[in-house]
């Protein structure tokens, strides 16, 4: 289990206070280019009419990507209790294989690096990257 | 073989055509070693590591990022060829500098998030797929020759 330090949780709180005003935007960037970069990831997505980066589909599912990284934020203190309703969503209903969310973290960072190049320099980055993946594992806990 | 559109060769040599390699070397390799601090142990000898502001102004650290950036290069120019072209490579990371093969695919992610922080707009989904591809296949080359 990764833990967050001090230094990091108040380097995610700062930048996530710059850019969650953005955080729809980021949601259906960092979606569409996981569905362009990892073509298996659209095996979850086949109920959709459109995945095109900037369909609706992807802006709509990239929003609520969002708004559950923001609620890790708000809980960055215990994230794994915080997340407990999101866990067994993706545990027992949708089942999505845990690899994913490196791979969808991965886009998350590099749009970000891509809007906010002055702010995420590399100790942002180590941070941010720590915590979306303590965001992963919490995620993950009531797989098995 | 790889098989490349023309798309994807056009992007690769657009990318490389405008690197700027005394910035983006120094900042993908002192990111790596920041960002996955582990990947500090196969610079012993680079002098002060201990913290990110070291890492980042030590200048043993901004020339090799240097060299490692041109290494590509070969690639670049041999798209059809990447296997064989970096075989030596393999062998010389696998049995001289014994590398952990997963820390080329550590070091391509940190390159491919400072490329899109200078990129910004034209960094699209579509040139970050073409450019991570062709990463994943010199990442796969240079472990290939490992035993």
């Amino acid at each position: 289990m990764t833990t967050l330090t001090d230094k990091d949780k108040a380097i995610v709180k700062a930048l996530w206070g710059k850019i969650s005003k953005s955080a729809d935007a980021i949601g259906a960037d960092a979606l569409g280019r996981m569905l362009t970069v990892y073509p298996q990831t659209k095996t979850y997505f086949s109920h959709w009419p459109d995945l095109s980066p900037g369909s609706g589909p992807v802006k709509a599912h990239g929003k609520k990507v969002m708004s559950g990284v923001a609620l890790a934020v708000s809980k960055i203190d215990d994230i794994t209790s915080g997340l407990l309703e999101l866990s067994e969503l993706h545990a027992f209903k949708l089942r999505v294989d845990p690899a994913n969310f490196k791979i969808l973290s991965h886009c998350i960072l590099v749009v970000i690096a891509n809007l906010y190049p002055k702010d995420f320099n590399p100790e942002s980055h180590a941070s941010l990257d720590k915590f979306l993946a303590s965001l992963s594992l919490a995620l993950s806990d009531k797989y098995r | 073989m790889v098989e490349w559109t023309d798309f994807e060769r056009d992007t690769i040599q657009d990318i490389f055509s405008k690197m700027d390699y005394e910035a983006v070397g120094p900042a993908a390799l002192s990111r790596c070693l920041v960002v996955y601090p582990w990947t500090q142990r196969y610079f012993g000898n680079f002098g002060n590591l201990y913290n990110a502001a070291a890492i980042i102004d030590n200048p043993m650290v901004a020339k090799h990022g240097i060299t490692i950036l041109h290494g590509l290069d070969r690639a670049v120019k041999n798209m059809d060829n990447i296997k064989e072209t970096y075989a030596e490579l393999s062998v010389l990371h696998s049995e001289k500098l014994h590398v952990d093969p997963d820390n080329f695919r550590l070091l391509a992610d940190c390159l491919t998030i400072v490329v899109a922080a200078r990129w910004g707009k034209a960094f699209t989904g579509d040139v970050q797929a073409a450019f991570q591809k062709f990463l994943t296949v010199v990442v796969f080359s240079l472990g290939r020759q490992y035993h």
